[in-house]
């Protein structure tokens, strides 16, 4: 199955230490690239989309070069193999993700997958007294969707609050589950704070019947093992993209049972059963929930990335991620000046750090780190409320990925320090 | 550092002055046009108000003297250096000259690091020609006009005679 060399063959549980990650970082050449006048590149931005393997960019390009057509269409060679591959990809991605390959809705990603969830669910009914639960953490994906179907429906939106340590104050929950909530809408992980939620705690809350429990899982996948089936949630929403795979592809994960329940987002060809010119009835799932042409030779290059993440080991990617990132809150602990926005132990916390770095604005803080090479995201993240209970507006995020090394954390460390005294700050 | 070349001639020492100690900042008590402007990938925002000198509705632009100007704001350096420096330039200047400024700055703005090519246009841009090194990086040339839309959008109200506060959507301050 895989089309690795041997030698990234996941031994085992081995860890994944520095002589391995720099043959990886040989499986990406955007790495070995310099910018900025010669500085050589330090891609400290993986939160926000993860660089592709050559794998997955060959399996793209021999995919489109050789079998490209469209699925689930026609009945020519072509169609037929650009249909097996494609849902070869549903069904690798799928196991790689602990769901069967009907769970697996085609998505453009994990905004696409909440909005489809949301228009599903509506479908399925909301009204006047239903209750929309989501969190202060989330990334606007997983908030203005169910605000509009809150405003759309006379639902009521309410949420559960994120304390100062930037993780989620389970103090309301109960609360918030006695009142028999219609959808419940959560981060896995935050990408401002790298906070994980206590997905057993929220998950195994009894949030009465009528319940669609929803995580936003787009920072999981790429960073740890995700097994859909053990989450306790009836959705969740991941994106190619922050798991080395191409953009413009992702999921909406659900249960069977919960699938069924859902009535039509999108609606158009290839999700319909009979049209007439009144009526249409529809595909079951998941096909119901994948209406138009579909993104095949994006997940081609998905499938390939879970081949490429099967091989490492997730486990091992994670153990590797969570030394790193005790190495990195180690190190900005050390700078003067420098506040965590997050949780400052590695427990249930992601490679995700974002910081304020007191008297200069993160937008001159990412301009001094680029002038060295040095990639982080600097602004609101998406996420301005998390920003704002957090005592900031935006803030400078540092995150990390399978290919990131101590080198480049102690380099992004060593900038930092230099950012206050370059402002003339303190 | 190697990298110094690139970072000073962004950061020239006149932005990192007006950043750290800026003109007119500062919101005054009466107005005749306001104007609240944010940077939507960012959250800088500025609040900025003028007050103006022989308007009437209809009246010819170079009539009208902007006799007045208080802005409060925050955001980065490049942000807030340029509503300080902008405020320096044109206090007191026309509207008709303060547009041909704002033209000369977007100019600025667009020249890829290349600056601009009439001196004159470079003289009359005294200390906010500090900015050229901005047009290199297309992601921070929006925070280098935030001031620059603020002034126009509150000048094009205080021409038309509309004194009310500007809307400050939910969530911003
Ligand atoms: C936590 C979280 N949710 C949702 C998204 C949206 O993902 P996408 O832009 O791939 O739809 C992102 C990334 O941008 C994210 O980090």
């Amino acid at each position: 199955m895989t089309d690795l060399p041997p030698r990234v063959a996941h031994d085992g549980g081995a860890r994944l230490g520095c002589d391995e990650v720099a043959r990886l970082r040989a499986d990406f050449p955007v790495l070995g690239r310099c910018v900025r006048d010669g500085k050589p590149l330090i891609y400290l931005d993986s939160a926000a989309t993860t660089q592709r393997p050559r794998s997955v960019i060959d399996a793209v390009r021999e995919f489109d070069l050789g079998s490209y057509a469209a699925v689930h269409r026609g009945a020519h060679a072509l169609a037929e193999e650009a249909t097996l591959a494609f849902e070869g990809a549903r069904t690798s991605v799928a196991a790689f993700l602990g769901a069967e390959p009907g769970e697996l809705v085609v998505t453009t990603g994990t905004t696409g997958a909440i909005n489809t969830a949301a228009f599903a669910i509506e479908s399925a009914g909301v009204g006047v007294g239903d209750l929309i639960v989501v969190t202060e953490a989330e990334h606007h994906s997983n908030l203005v969707p169910w605000q509009r179907l809150a405003s759309r429906t006379g639902a009521e939106l309410a949420w559960i609050p994120v304390g100062e340590d930037g993780r989620l104050d389970l103090g309301v929950v109960d609360d918030l589950a006695a009142r028999r909530p219609r959808v419940v809408a959560v981060t896995g992980a935050s990408n401002v704070t790298g906070a994980c939620t206590d997905l057993a705690a929220l998950g195994g809350v009894d949030w009465g019947p009528r319940a669609i429990r929803v995580l936003d899982a787009a920072q999981m996948p790429g960073h740890g093992v995700v097994c859909f089936r053990d989450l306790g949630f009836d959705l969740a929403a991941v994106s190619a993209h922050k798991m080395y795979g191409p953009t413009g592809v992702g999921a909406l994960l659900g249960s069977q049972s919960v699938l069924e329940q859902l009535g039509p987002a999108w609606t158009g060809g290839s999700m319909v059963e009979m049209v007439t010119m009144t009526q249409a009835t529809f595909q079951p799932p998941p096909q119901r929930f994948e209406a138009g042409t579909q993104p095949v030779s994006q997940m081609v290059g998905w499938a390939a990335a879970v081949r490429y993440l099967t091989a490492i080991g997730m486990d091992r990617i994670a153990a590797r991620e969570a030394e790193l990132t005790a190495r990195l809150l180690e190190g900005v602990g050390g700078v003067a000046g420098v506040r965590v926005l997050g949780p400052l132990d590695t427990r249930d916390r992601s490679g995700v750090v974002s910081l304020d770095v007191s008297g200069v604005h993160p937008h001159d803080v990412g301009q001094f780190l680029d002038s060295l090479g040095i990639a982080v995201r600097v602004g609101h993240h998406c996420a301005q409320p998390v920003h704002r209970a957090l005592g900031v507006h935006a803030s400078t995020r540092v995150s990390l990925g399978l290919y990131s090394t101590k080198a480049e954390v102690d380099a992004v460390v060593k900038a930092l320090a230099q950012v206050r005294p370059f402002f003339g700050v303190a | 550092m190697g990298s110094a070349g690139g970072m000073e001639q962004l950061y020239q020492q006149l932005i990192m002055d007006h950043a750290k100690d800026p003109s007119h900042k500062g919101l005054g008590e009466s107005f005749d046009g306001e104007s609240f402007q944010v940077n939507p990938m960012c959250g800088d925002q500025v609040r900025l108000q003028v007050q103006l000198r022989g308007q009437t509705p209809g009246q010819a632009s170079d009539a009208i003297v902007l006799n007045g100007l208080a802005w409060d704001g925050r955001g980065c350096s490049i942000s807030q250096a340029s509503v300080s420096m902008m405020s320096e330039l044109v206090a007191g200047r026309s509207a008709r000259e303060i547009a041909r400024l704002e033209e000369t700055f977007m100019a600025l703005m667009r020249s890829r690091g290349e600056g601009l090519t009439d001196p004159e246009e470079e003289e009359a841009l005294g200390d906010a020609l500090a900015f050229e090194g901005v047009s290199r990086y297309p992601a921070r040339i929006k925070c280098a006009l935030l001031g620059w839309m603020a002034l126009k959008d509150a000048l094009a109200k205080a021409e038309v005679g509309d004194a009310s506060p500007a809307a400050i959507p939910e969530g911003w301050e």
